[in-house]
């Protein structure tokens, strides 16, 4: 089985600032990481070539030269191979042009059996590269996945959400959105660290990849960014305590009532 | 922070921060209920092994990483012992256990032992004491009779280390009672082996993660070829094992002063009584001064003990019970002043320096109680100084 995991680098923080001036990400200072949900995915690839000998897991990324980094650190935790997409063409790609951008890489690796993304990205939060590079493979895609389990040319999918589970049996090849919950990642090995020291990245450009310079970075992107801002923080509400809970149930009702809300 | 420079490798500047992230962020979160339930860290071990942290000792050729180097194994001890003993005992073990192979073994019993430990698939233990030998270990009466191509084992092990949960046991018995110590063999005992049972699980003061078990012999049949070096050699084995782990107990010491004085520090500065830190007391502040001061002189010994073993040294008896004695004393002071620190906030279970001072006791009690250790020196210091003395 061959599987490849997208995964992004990330600055280290749940709470990126933006800045109000140019509407971008504050990434200044901020220690970069590989995105967490990705490591979940990759932790999935990892125990998936555990229980399948003879897998091969890639690892790919997009982004600026130090994203070898989160490579690097991908194998140290038992990654076979790693590719560094990366080229001036490919900067301020949005979603659509990201996702193309990793479907022609994927494009030029052996034929994947499972492409893994994380659920999101920690810093750009749209949840849109999975399902837009399974668009552009021709790939089904589950996305919010928690559990996988393979059985031949199919896999059996578990997904999560906040009120219950689904489950969902699929044809590989297939893509595949991870979430946190699906397990705990695992820590680089020794051996794995020692290989990641030696490991020469030479990066991948659009060229190498076939891909049309029309469709890819800034002026290829179709996503304009209108406005960003920081949503109040909710304020506190009203607390009531002490009395009957009856007499508190009436109140709430009238108060709901009151504004039409029921 | 700062630190003094010990010449440390890459290697094992590289293990302590592999393994100071792992005992932070696997076996801090777990270990008050690993202290509470007494539930045996095992999936602790299994992930240290998928990181090849369990083979620091074993040599590459059997499935190791060590190259005459014994640092990153000392501070893989050392920086799990800075969060929990109980864990790092487990760990550590595993090398007493393995031990008399590397030492006494034959190339077949390396190959065919050795490469499962350093995986950390299988688990190993050291089986010496007995009800009725504890620091008299040459009075041990487990029996071993040759019997065609096998010995017949019989007798009980008692307070054995990873005793039912490892797979592999060193396991020392008497072959000729006529001659007392040296009437002494050392056995490897796989699990499953007809004969060999388990008694019950101990409840401790402390460590308590760690398994504590009696090992039962009726009538056990192991292979001759489990015979590690010739009859009667098994207590040099015992002894030469204690040579190089008693700076094992020294690491965990010196982690687990470490590790109280972390948190004594952390406390003395939001604690606020009289309108102040009570770190701005100058007798608290002191006691910290004392408590890092030994410390670091513990850790200082201990370094230069394996480094000296390191060295290919003859002689490091004394060396390895004086890091031994000294750390394990640090150890007991340093915890029992960390809860001191903490007042009574020390004393309850919410805060982790009560545990820390319950597991510190046990570094002075076992691989030779610390009035064993003195004897060592002291029965070394009357040798040399008669030496000395003729010359
Ligand atoms: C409002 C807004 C403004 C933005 N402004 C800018 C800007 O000014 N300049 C700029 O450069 N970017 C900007 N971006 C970021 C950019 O559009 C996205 O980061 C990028 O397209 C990926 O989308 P995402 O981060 O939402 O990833 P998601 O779709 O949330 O990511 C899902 C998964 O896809 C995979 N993945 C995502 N990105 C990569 C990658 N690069 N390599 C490998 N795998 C990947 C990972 O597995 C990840 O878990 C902005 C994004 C938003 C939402
Ligand atoms: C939690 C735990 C784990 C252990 N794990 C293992 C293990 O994995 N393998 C193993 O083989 N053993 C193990 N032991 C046994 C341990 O090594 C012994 O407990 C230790 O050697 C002391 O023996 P004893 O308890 O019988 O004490 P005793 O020998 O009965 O000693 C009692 C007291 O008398 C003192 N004393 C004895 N002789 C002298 C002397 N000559 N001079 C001065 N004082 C003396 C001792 O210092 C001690 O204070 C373990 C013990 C414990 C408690």
């Amino acid at each position: 089985m061959h599987i490849v995991v997208c995964a992004k680098q990330v600055p280290n923080t749940t709470q990126v600032r933006i800045n109000p001036e140019t509407n971008t990400l504050v990434r200044e200072g901020v220690e970069s990481i590989m995105n967490p949900f990705d490591e979940n995915a990759l932790e999935m690839a990892l125990q998936l070539k555990e229980r399948h000998p003879g897998t091969q897991v890639t690892v790919l990324t997009m982004g600026p030269p130090q994203a070898v980094d989160i490579l690097k650190e991908a194998v140290g935790r038992g990654a076979d191979e790693v590719m560094l997409l990366c080229d001036k063409a490919f900067a301020g790609s949005d979603t659509w042009a990201t996702s193309y951008a990793l479907s022609m890489a994927i494009g030029k690796l052996p034929k994947p059996d499972l492409v893994l993304f994380g659920k999101q990205a920690i810093d750009g939060d749209t949840a849109q590269v999975g399902p837009g590079v399974a668009d552009w493979l021709g790939m089904p895609c589950i996305t919010c996945a928690c559990k996988i389990e393979i059985a031949g040319n199919r896999a059996l999918v578990e997904r999560a959400f906040e009120d219950g589970y689904e489950k969902l049996e699929v044809a590989l090849p297939c893509a595949l959105t991870v979430l946190k919950e699906a397990n705990v990642p695992r820590m680089a090995s020794l051996r794995g660290k020692m290989a990641a020291k030696k490991l020469q990245v030479a990066p991948t450009t659009a060229e190498m990849v076939g891909a049309d310079p029309a469709k890819l970075g800034l002026s290829a992107s179709p996503t304009r960014v209108m406005k960003i801002f920081s949503p109040p923080p909710k304020t506190g509400g009203v607390l009531w305590q002490g009395e009957e809970p009856a007499v508190m149930a009436q109140r709430l009702v009238d108060l709901l009532r009151e504004r039409k809300l029921i | 922070m700062a630190e003094l420079n010990y010449g440390l490798s890459e290697l094992a500047v590289e293990i302590r921060g592999m393994v100071r992230e792992f005992a932070v962020s696997r076996v801090k979160p777990v270990r008050a209920e690993l202290d509470e339930t007494g539930r045996f860290p095992a999936e602790i071990l299994r992930e240290l092994g998928k990181m090849d942290l369990m083979g620091l000792y074993i040599p590459a050729e059997y499935g190791g990483t060590f190259e005459g180097d014994s640092m990153p194994n000392i501070i893989a001890v050392e920086e799990l012992s800075r969060i929990c003993i109980g864990v790092s005992v487990s760990y550590a073990a595993n090398g007493l256990g393995a031990d008399p192979i590397l030492i006494g073994g034959s190339e077949e019993q390396k190959k065919k032992y050795l490469p499962p430990l350093a995986s950390g698939e299988k688990w190993a233990a050291y089986a010496l004491t007995e009800p009725n030998a504890g620091s008299d270990a040459g009075s041990i009466r487990t029996t071993a009779v040759k019997k065609g191509d096998t010995y017949v084992l019989n007798g009980t092990k008692q307070w054995i280390t990873n005793g039912g949960e490892a797979d592999i046991y060193t396991v020392f018995a008497v072959t000729d009672k006529s001659r007392g110590a040296r009437g002494v063999s050392a056995f490897i005992v796989e699990k499953g082996t007809p004969g060999f049972s388990f008694g019950k699980k101990e409840n401790k003061l402390g460590i308590r993660a760690s398994a504590t078990r009696e090992l039962i012999f009726e009538d056990c049949e192991v292979p001759a070829a489990n015979l590690i070096g010739r009859e009667g050699t098994g207590f040099i084995w015992a002894m030469k094992t204690f040579d190089v782990s008693r700076p094992g107990i020294a690491a965990q010491s010196v982690g687990l002063a470490q590790g109280a004085l972390d948190e004594a520090v952390a406390y003395a500065k939001v604690r606020e009584q009289f309108g102040k830190p009570i770190i701005a007391n100058q007798g608290l502040s002191w006691m910290l001064a004392d408590m890092a001061t030994q410390v670091e002189a513990a850790r200082a010994l201990t370094y230069a003990v394996v480094k000296t073993i390191d060295s290919g040294a003859k002689d490091y008896s004394k060396f390895s019970a004086m890091c031994k004695v000294f750390a394990s004393d640090v150890a007991m002071r340093v915890t029992t002043d960390a809860v001191q620190v903490f007042g009574g906030y020390g004393y309850m279970k919410e805060y982790p320096v009560e545990k820390m001072m319950r597991d510190a006791k046990i570094l002075q009690i076992y691989e030779g109680t610390n009035q064993i250790q003195r004897d060592i020196i002291g029965m070394a210091l009357n040798k040399e100084y008669a030496a000395a003395a003729r010359r």
